[in-house]
């Protein structure tokens, strides 16, 4: 057996040396190991990368930026989850970004990010991304690449189908993947069914100021809804959601919620229910949820809870949401540039629906319908069908466009990219992927203007791709070249957490209006200190508030005194510097929390309990200048109720200016 | 006041190293032989590099002194103490000493000044931190020369 194998073996690397020998160089393009695929990928030393790519962080709970073609990573951007890099959730003016109604929650499941959109195209102003867990959106500021908001979506549980917007990011919307009950109360599991219901919750996004705000949540029947997109050009007005466990199973659901032969998309006409919410219609309801605002100018997070939301009964709205039947418990939901294709991924399904947008209308006026799911019209799908790909792969996951007319399938269980004609539904060209891919992403793949040079396919496993590293392998995610008739893969790169989903953009429109520094005249953080003269250390009963600045390269003050045993000791420390990528760092021995990490001109604040008397050390723990080293302090610590007094130097003097 | 500006011109013994010259050869790493060149600089006449080509001062304006005071205070007092050595030279008299122009591009153009003007350099070799750039506008700059104006020697 063992020498079958061998020989089977030997035979097929010797034909793979010999085909890639080639005669005449027919098959030169392909395989990663050739010259041009380093070519295409190679960012010369100085140079910047064509696209940014927003890969999230799935179980990290955070967002990352990389370059591409490239696959350098530039930034891990704290969203959901505590950073002690960045001190985000440590410091005291991002604590309440994480607060939500079950309280300060350290970290979540990042999903799916997406760019904000005018006119259906990318505008580069911000990505907002989803919380699975504790449901919340987030959105990220494109000046800062900084969490500047995040909102917590009540009556939700499992938060998937989100958080894409509406063509002039009119919206972002927030779907629930497992269904409760509503309100929620003490009740059977089992009796799940007819019970639970399926929150869809739709968050405006203000034109001026990005604020989001809960505008209404659709309380649909207890499916499961996993995915969306918007309409675009001819749909605008409408969003797409895949569901699955239309059985309502409520255990077992691999195998109970596979029973249906279809399951359905919900076709939503946000616009007739926006205005009916405008003219007074649906339900106010009481609630509790957080909604956390990140302020640029205080360098401070506030959290509000809110009490109440507007609930609309889908059958108080009749002709606004229909149910497209799709086959086999469909996943991704993704529209194509012209609005026209809805595409299903039924993930169990022998072939791919595309559904058509035009033959929807139709059917809505022809009234072909097949029944109706708890009062919502369920439509004909032979009626509503555009076309299918015939035999594409196993298991379909999600697809993008190029805007060329061309489609590109992700497939699980075959682990590979499948690219296809949008109209004639025909299959050009198929790549593996290493391995079993999720989601893929095509700069602006899902808009109006897709940017189709490049794919990033984002995998679930790694397996033997890289140098080992114990049990956990990184995830990873492979480029391919999409300009031609055929795909080529360009390059492997690891990712951080688990990448479900990208937002990719052209580096030119984001990157001029990043920010370089904070305006010290702009700052209004409560503690904040603008010059030496006014560092100071001020003893309020235990508690104890030191104003302090830093500059290279030397803290103001760096000699305190007067602190006790049982103080609770604040550091509001202020970044005088205004230049570019000059931040300093400060940290405290024995301080449980992690270090600050403070940008030019901003404020940041860290609590320290010191315990035991002495004279303790501080230290800037950003590499800031060649006498980096140089830049401590001290603070000496007396016993509780000590006479002691409070006193602050610099270089011996009090600090002041003369 | 003429002040003698040290520059120091590297000569590093690189042919030793080349080997050609075959004089003498140790697996020692050759000592670096530094000149030191004296270049005459007038500091009264050299008016640094940066955006100030030349400007023309009238009689003092106190209006003017007093915002740039705050300015200073805000963006400069952290390492420049009027009356003494801080992290940076002390200020007072600096405009008896230097040209308004050099003041002005030392404010706006640090790192190209610490980098190629020769009293700058000498300043860096001295006071080891290099003279961080606030960003400021010419406005706030000539602003705060104005207060300079106003503090003269002790």
């Amino acid at each position: 057996m063992k020498t079958i194998f061998k020989s089977l073996f030997a035979i097929t690397v010797l034909s793979l040396v010999f085909s890639s020998c080639g005669n005449g160089g027919s098959d030169k393009k392909s395989g990663a190991l050739s010259g041009s695929a380093a070519e295409k990928v190679y960012v010369a030393p100085g140079e910047h990368d064509e696209f940014y790519a927003f890969v999230s962080g799935g179980f990290s709970g955070q967002l990352a930026v990389y370059g591409l073609p490239s696959g350098r990573l530039f930034k891990v951007i704290p969203v959901f989850s505590v950073d002690a890099e960045q001190a985000y959730g440590f410091n005291e003016e991002t604590k309440p970004m994480l607060n939500t109604s079950h309280g300060f929650i350290p970290w979540d499941d990042s999903h799916h990010p997406d760019i904000s959109q005018t006119a259906g195209e990318l505008d580069g102003r911000y990505v907002f991304i989803n919380g699975n867990n504790t449901p919340r959106i987030a959105k990220i500021d494109l000046t800062t690449f900084e969490t500047t908001e995040i909102i917590e979506i009540p009556n939700s549980a499992g938060n998937h189908s989100s958080s894409f917007v509406t063509e002039n990011t009119e919206y972002v919307v927030a779907g629930t993947r497992f269904s409760v009950p509503y309100p929620q109360k003490d009740m059977p599991i089992a009796e799940y069914k007819g019970n639970f219901k399926g929150a869809l919750t739709f968050i405006s996004v203000d034109p001026e100021d990005g604020g989001m705000d809960i505008k209404f949540q659709i309380m649909m029947p207890g499916f499961n809804y996993d995915l969306s997109h918007p309409g675009r050009g001819k749909s605008h007005g409408w969003f797409f959601f895949t569901t699955y466990n239309t059985e309502e199973a409520n255990s077992l659901l691999e195998v109970n919620a596979s029973q249906n032969d279809k399951d359905f998309i919900a076709a939503i006409n946000w616009k007739k229910i926006e205005e009916y919410v405008n003219n007074g219609g649906g339900t106010k309801a009481p609630t509790n949820y957080a909604h956390n605002v990140y302020n640029d100018e205080t360098h401070t997070a506030t959290s509000t809870m809110k009490d109440e939301i507007l609930i609309v009964n889908p059958s108080d709205v009749p002709g606004a949401i229909y149910f497209l039947p799709t086959p086999k418990s469909p996943h991704g939901c993704d529209v194509d540039p012209s609005g026209e294709y809805i595409i299903g991924s039924g993930k169990l399904a022998a072939e791919l629906t595309a559904h058509s947008f035009t033959k929807m209308l139709a059917a809505i006026e022809g009234e072909k319908f097949d029944g109706e799911a708890y009062g919502i019209p369920i439509l004909q799908y032979e009626e509503v069908l555009a076309g299918a790909v015939k035999q594409p792969g196993l298991g379909p996951l999600h697809t993008e466009f190029d805007g060329q007319g061309n489609a590109y399938t992700t497939f699980f269980i075959s682990s590979e990219v499948v690219k296809w004609k949008l109209g004639t539904w025909e299959v050009v060209d198929r790549k593996p992927t290493y391995y079993s891919v999720g989601h893929l992403m095509i700069p602006g793949g899902n808009s109006r203007k897709p940017f189709g040079k490049y794919v990033l396919a984002m995998n679930k496993i790694t397996k033997d791709r890289y140098l080992p590293t114990g049990p956990e392998v990184t995830q990873s995610a492979q480029l391919y070249d999409i300009t031609g008739e055929k795909m080529e893969l360009l390059l492997d790169f690891p990712t951080i957490g688990e990448p479900h989903y990208a937002a990719g953009i052209p580096a030119d429109i984001i990157k001029a209006n990043s920010k370089k520094f904070f305006k010290l005249e702009e700052n209004k953080h409560k503690y904040v200190t603008k010059s030496e003269a006014d560092a100071k250390v001020v003893r309020d009963g235990n508690q104890v508030h030191i104003y302090m600045t830093m500059i290279r390269s030397h803290f103001a003050p760096d000699n305190i005194e007067g602190i006790q045993v049982g103080d609770e000791v604040f550091f509001h420390v202020t970044n005088l510097e205004q230049d570019y990528d000059v931040p300093h760092g400060i940290s405290m021995i024995g301080a449980q929390t992690s270090e600050l990490l403070i940008m030019p001109g901003q404020t940041e604040t860290f609590k320290w309990y010191p315990k035991n008397v002495g004279v303790w050390p501080f230290y800037c723990t950003d590499f800031c200048s060649a006498l980096h080293q140089e830049m401590q302090g001290y603070v000496r610590v007396s016993p509780k109720g000590s006479s002691v007094p409070i006193t602050y130097t610099l270089d011996g003097d009090a600090v002041d200016v003369e | 006041m003429k002040l003698k500006v040290l520059v120091l011109a590297i000569t590093a013994v690189i042919m030793s190293s080349c080997g050609s010259d075959g004089k003498k050869k140790d697996n020692v790493a050759a000592p670096i032989k530094a000149e030191k060149e004296v270049v005459e600089v007038d500091p009264m006449k050299d008016k640094g590099i940066g955006p100030i080509s030349s400007i023309t001062l009238g009689e003092i304006d106190e209006a003017m002194a007093a915002e740039g005071k705050e300015v200073f205070k805000a963006k400069c007092s952290a390492c420049h103490k009027m009356s003494k050595r801080f992290v940076g030279p002390g200020l007072a008299g600096v405009t008896e000493r230097r040209t308004p122009e050099w003041i002005m591009n030392m404010i706006l153009n640090p790192e190209e000044m610490v980098d190629k003007n020769p009293i700058a350099k000498q300043l860096l070799a001295e006071y080891l931190s290099p003279m961080a750039n606030q960003s400021l506008t010419e406005k706030e700059a000539r602003l705060i020369l104005e207060y300079f104006r106003t503090v003269k020697a002790e």
